[in-house]
């Protein structure tokens, strides 16, 4: 589904050249639920964005369904974004002037769906994430825990078979947490959604079938 | 989409009260000063009674005459008119008439100025004057000098109150006419068919004026069609090679009728690089560059406004870095997002452009009211409107695009980290 090779990532400055990734291979099947540790600065969001084709590697391939991505201009990444893979941040990164629904619509204005299309299917993820009757609210009326159900079902609402998340636990007390967990885990489970989270939070690694361990920007076993 | 982006659009307004209202003001106030402008030239240029066949006509406002040491602009003089303007091809109609001359008349003693203008008959066959009192007067009167005048509105109510003005005597310069006609104000901004008084061009005191080339008058071309129009300027400017010039001191002259646009252009046209749009020494005309010139003053105009508008556009686009970045996370395209941020501010420009539209009314209302211009009627009218809506939708574009387009380039990654690089 996902495969790394010898990817790496260089910040060039002028003066400066800051290695965020080195040599990072891997490969991620279908449906599988992976966490990649590791200490802060260590990379983690890095490879998350290039796993994501948010960013553009120095180095080293990424390949999707076993296509390699060979460009990553605006226009040929913003579609696979669009179609493969749902995004879930750390501090939800909802639109505050836009509704819970029109929040969740997102990733459909940018296919061709009809405005009723487009409402029905983010009523549909916001059910699924339990959060039906909170339709019209805006973002400052929901809790912490809320707002990221709502930021989920605006990752799954285009029904990608990525889910990449990163830290979406972190903004979070524990009970609100396991709540974010436990939905991410019946996405992979009942959909066969691969998720792929990055976390700080070693109990909520080990509830994932395998984590990938990042060091100064290395792969660690 | 479009109803999503407009919903977004109209939050972010409300949220942002005091950069809406400073943006509005700015939008509103610049398009008021462009529409006030465009409604003058409307008013100017557009075919309306009593120049209804405006498009089929052509007027002979400017002569130059040039020597070695020696030049001369003005009007043309009767001779040149009469003696080179007739049977040219095409032309159904031709009238003569002089420029308004400023004539005084004593009201219950009192001295009061009138326009005074001296034309023949054809003159009233080729404007279509409305006649509140009696009709023109006709060839006839003109070939055999009979003192009667046709007064405007103004004027009547001037000499004669509420009263009736027909067959009833006027004296202006120290002559005396009998009234055979009264017609609405006509805005002085009407160069051919305004005057407040019109009488026959043989009652002027003398008859001088029948042997000058150059100063005084003015000739009207009634074209079958307006695609009679080079043939008769080529006809007269070819003329104009061959006149009989009185001076010694000329060798050439050069003068072309002219459309109410080419006209426009030169009366706006002055100083030492006349000819650059409106009609050059050879008498070609350049209209063409004359609408470039306008246009090109109205973007200069909106020149400031948009830059102002370009400043507040980026930080408020700049403090949606955010959402930028999670809308490129979900698959938006560099292009949907400018398509996007220049519709949020084509909203709010045609926002503005409404108010302005309300306020550009109310300036024209106020203008007509002051009498600034003599019997103008400004107005806002369709073709104003639609000046004014394509003009803010060219404002909501100019100050919108750019800001549009540094945000599109932002680093998705950069964007959700809350800045730009």
């Amino acid at each position: 589904m996902i495969q790394l090779q010898a990817v790496e990532k260089v910040y060039r400055t002028d003066t400066i050249e800051t290695v965020a990734l080195a040599g990072v291979n891997l490969e991620i099947a279908e449906g599988e639920f992976i966490s990649i540790m590791g200490p802060s600065g260590c990379g983690k969001s890095t490879l998350l964005n290039l796993i994501g084709l948010l960013d553009a590697p120095t180095g080293g391939q990424v390949a999707l369904n076993g296509t390699l991505i060979a460009s990553y201009r605006d226009q040929d990444v913003a579609p696979i974004r669009n179609r493969e893979i749902g995004f879930i941040f750390q501090s939800f990164h909802l639109i505050a002037d836009l509704s819970v629904a029109d929040n969740v619509e997102i990733p459909l204005l940018y296919r061709s769906v009809s405005a009723k299309e487009r409402r029905e299917r983010a009523l549909a993820a916001l059910d699924r994430v339990g959060l039906s009757s909170r339709v019209h609210h805006f973002p400052s009326q929901l809790s912490g825990g809320q707002q990221q159900r709502v930021a989920i079902a605006r990752a799954i609402v285009g029904r990608p078979r990525i889910l990449l998340a990163d830290e979406p636990t972190g903004n979070l007390d524990s009970q609100m947490g396991d709540e974010i967990m436990s939905i991410l885990h019946d996405l992979n489970q009942r959909e066969k959604t691969t998720v792929v989270m990055v976390t700080h939070d070693l109990a909520k690694a080990e509830q994932t079938a395998r984590t990938i361990r990042l060091f100064d920007g290395r792969q660690v076993n | 989409m479009l109803a999503s982006y407009l919903r977004l659009a109209l939050k972010v307004f409300g949220r942002r009260r005091f950069f809406t209202a400073v943006s509005l003001f700015g939008i509103s106030f610049t398009l008021v000063v462009l529409m006030v402008a465009v409604a003058i030239v409307d008013h100017v240029l557009t075919p309306r009674a009593p120049e209804t066949r405006q498009d089929r006509t052509l007027g002979l406002y400017f002569a130059s005459m040039q020597g070695k040491h020696w030049g001369w602009n003005s009007e043309p003089g009767f001779m040149l008119i009469d003696r080179y303007g007739r049977g040219l091809p095409g032309v159904e109609r031709m009238s003569i008439f002089s420029t308004p001359q400023d004539v005084p008349a004593y009201l219950a003693g009192t001295r009061v100025n009138f326009d005074l203008k001296r034309t023949d008959g054809e003159f009233w066959k080729i404007l279509d004057f409305t006649f509140l009192e009696g009709g023109p007067f006709t060839s006839d009167d003109v070939d055999q000098a009979r003192f009667v005048a046709v007064l405007n509105d103004t004027s009547r109510r001037r000499f004669f109150g509420d009263g009736r003005a027909l067959g009833r005597t006027i004296e202006v310069d120290g002559q005396r006419f009998q009234v055979v006609g009264v017609v609405p104000d006509v805005p002085r901004l009407r160069e051919v068919p305004f005057a407040d008084i019109w009488v026959p061009l043989t009652t002027a005191k003398s008859d001088s004026y029948r042997r000058e080339l150059m100063g005084g008058f003015l000739g009207l071309f009634l074209a079958r069609a307006s695609e009679d129009f080079p043939a008769i300027k080529e006809e007269f400017r070819a003329r104009m090679k061959r006149v009989e010039l009185t001076d010694s001191h000329y060798d050439s002259m050069v003068a072309v009728p002219e459309t109410p646009a080419e006209r426009l252009a030169n009366r706006i046209e002055v100083g030492p690089r006349r000819g650059v749009i409106g009609t050059d020494r050879q008498g070609r005309t350049h209209v063409g560059r004359f609408w470039a010139a306008l246009g090109l003053l109205a973007l200069l105009f909106m020149l400031l406004p948009t830059v102002n508008l370009v400043n507040l556009n980026m930080s408020r686009i700049m403090e949606r870095a955010s959402e930028i970045g999670v809308r490129k996370a979900f698959g938006a395209t560099a292009g949907t997002l400018i398509g996007q941020f220049v519709v949020e501010n084509v909203a709010l420009t045609l926002a503005g452009g409404a108010i302005g539209l309300v306020l550009a009314a109310a300036v024209l209302r106020a203008l007509t009211a002051s009498g600034l211009i003599p019997y103008a009627q400004l107005q806002m009218n369709g073709r104003v409107f639609l000046w004014g809506l394509g003009l803010a939708v060219i404002f909501g574009v100019l100050s919108g695009a750019y800001p549009a387009w540094r945000m599109s380039r932002l680093h998705p990654v950069q964007a959700l980290a809350g800045g730009g690089r």
